[in-house]
């Protein structure tokens, strides 16, 4: 390779570095505020790296899987109240008053949007449905015991509260 | 080896080779979609949760991932054209922008029609999803200033910096599921290790995977071929060229 090459492949490989090492800066301070939503525990214990509670009232976004046996639905009303919990074991009530996703159920993962109010409930405007990057056909899902039936209230759950 | 590769920087060859390429590039793309769409949207089972509404996965991860692979070839053919100063390259970048806007916004609409009646919304600013979006900005960023320069070696040499420049945001979008938390799930195909799917509905995905690379790659021929054109219409080869075709 001649000089000028040379020189233009140094320069094109320090604009690269440079702006892969400014990226990986900013990704790392910015680290914990890109994440969509906080786990349970992170509204219970604050956040893991930087140790941030969400303050009552503050407007935020939960993650989690949906306590089997948890939910409760109010018969007069959309008004439903069901836990969520995540693998380090914190929990948190979640109260919602709309229709509810189609793939929500007992034991999926969820995200809710909404205001943390008094006693670590959260308070929600929006509730989305989280899947997995899990495919199977529904015979073999059955097969491991993974089906997934339609939202079935127990007695006790239908009588509400 | 390298003379050999250098001899079809030559745009008269590079046109020549780019139209021997073409119709296998365009005849597998066709046969790769047509046999992995059906097989995908008609025979492939159902999903145990999601029913036949993650049929739109064999367009979706298809696009998605074609528009990366596409970026990284169009900042590949940039930086080529920079430190090279190839202008074949540099029209190759050029060529592949557009094709990678349209791919990008393909797995973008697809993305918000799964993620209404699944996630129960059409977008949401999670980290995967803005990624994808600044994907499409750069797309346009590196068209607007192509086509924003009369002289198309500068052109080439403002559009390809802003194209290696952008390279950053592919690993981004490739990882943001796993730095992050976020509503979009992780990945489904492994390279290494076990794909959490089972091979009746990843065969048709890989297919199709292939097959949009390949329509891909057509496209980016016959672009490339114009763009050579358009640039060399002074050149006497192109001049025959045209007369052999008619053109006065």
């Amino acid at each position: 390779m001649n000089t000028r090459r040379k020189k233009r492949l140094a320069l094109a490989v320090a604009l690269i570095g440079g702006v892969a090492a400014i990226a990986s800066l900013l990704l790392y301070a910015l680290n914990s505020n890109l994440n969509l939503f906080y786990t349970p525990t992170e509204i219970v214990q604050g956040k893991k790296d930087t140790g941030v509670l969400p303050e009552i009232g503050q407007r935020i976004r939960v993650g989690g899987m949906v306590t089997i046996g948890s939910m409760l639905r109010d018969p007069e009303s959309l008004h439903v109240e069901f836990a969520i919990h995540d693998s380090l074991g914190g929990e948190i009530i979640v109260t919602y008053d709309d229709l509810l996703p189609d793939l929500f159920r007992e034991g999926q993962g969820i995200v809710a949007q909404g205001i943390l109010i008094e006693g670590g409930k959260l308070q929600a405007t929006e509730v989305l449905a989280k899947h997995d990057e899990n495919y199977m056909p529904p015979e073999v899902a059955e097969a491991m015991g993974q089906t997934h039936e339609k939202l079935d209230y127990k007695t006790e759950q239908k009588s509400g509260y | 080896m390298w003379k050999w590769l250098h001899s079809y920087a030559d745009p008269e060859r590079a046109y020549n080779l780019s139209g021997k390429l073409l119709p296998w590039f365009a005849m597998l793309a066709i046969a790769l979609i047509g046999i992995g769409s059906v097989w995908g949207l008609a025979f492939a089972p159902t999903d145990y949760q999601q029913g036949d509404s993650y049929r739109i996965i064999f367009i979706h991860v298809p696009a998605a991932s074609m528009s990366m692979a596409a970026y990284m070839g169009m900042a590949t053919s940039a930086f080529i054209g920079l430190v090279w100063q190839i202008k074949s390259a540099d029209w190759a970048a050029a060529a592949i922008a557009p094709i990678g806007a349209v791919i990008t916004f393909i797995a973008l609409l697809t993305g918000a029609t799964w993620g209404k009646p699944m996630w129960g919304t059409w977008w949401v600013w999670d980290a995967r999803l803005t990624a994808e979006l600044v994907l499409l900005f750069l797309y346009l960023g590196v068209i607007a200033l192509y086509a924003s320069f009369e002289d198309k070696v500068l052109a080439a040499r403002a559009a390809g910096i802003l194209a290696i420049v952008g390279v950053i945001n592919i690993p981004i979008i490739k990882y943001s599921v796993e730095w992050w938390s976020s509503l979009h799930q992780p990945s489904t195909i492994r390279i290494t290790g076990q794909s959490t799917m089972p091979t009746e509905m990843l065969y048709p995905l890989l297919i199709n995977i292939l097959g949009f690379g390949l329509m891909i790659g057509a496209i980016t021929l016959i672009r490339f071929r114009s763009e050579v054109l358009a640039r060399n219409s002074m050149r006497p080869w192109v001049r025959t060229l045209a007369k052999a075709q008619g053109v006065k």
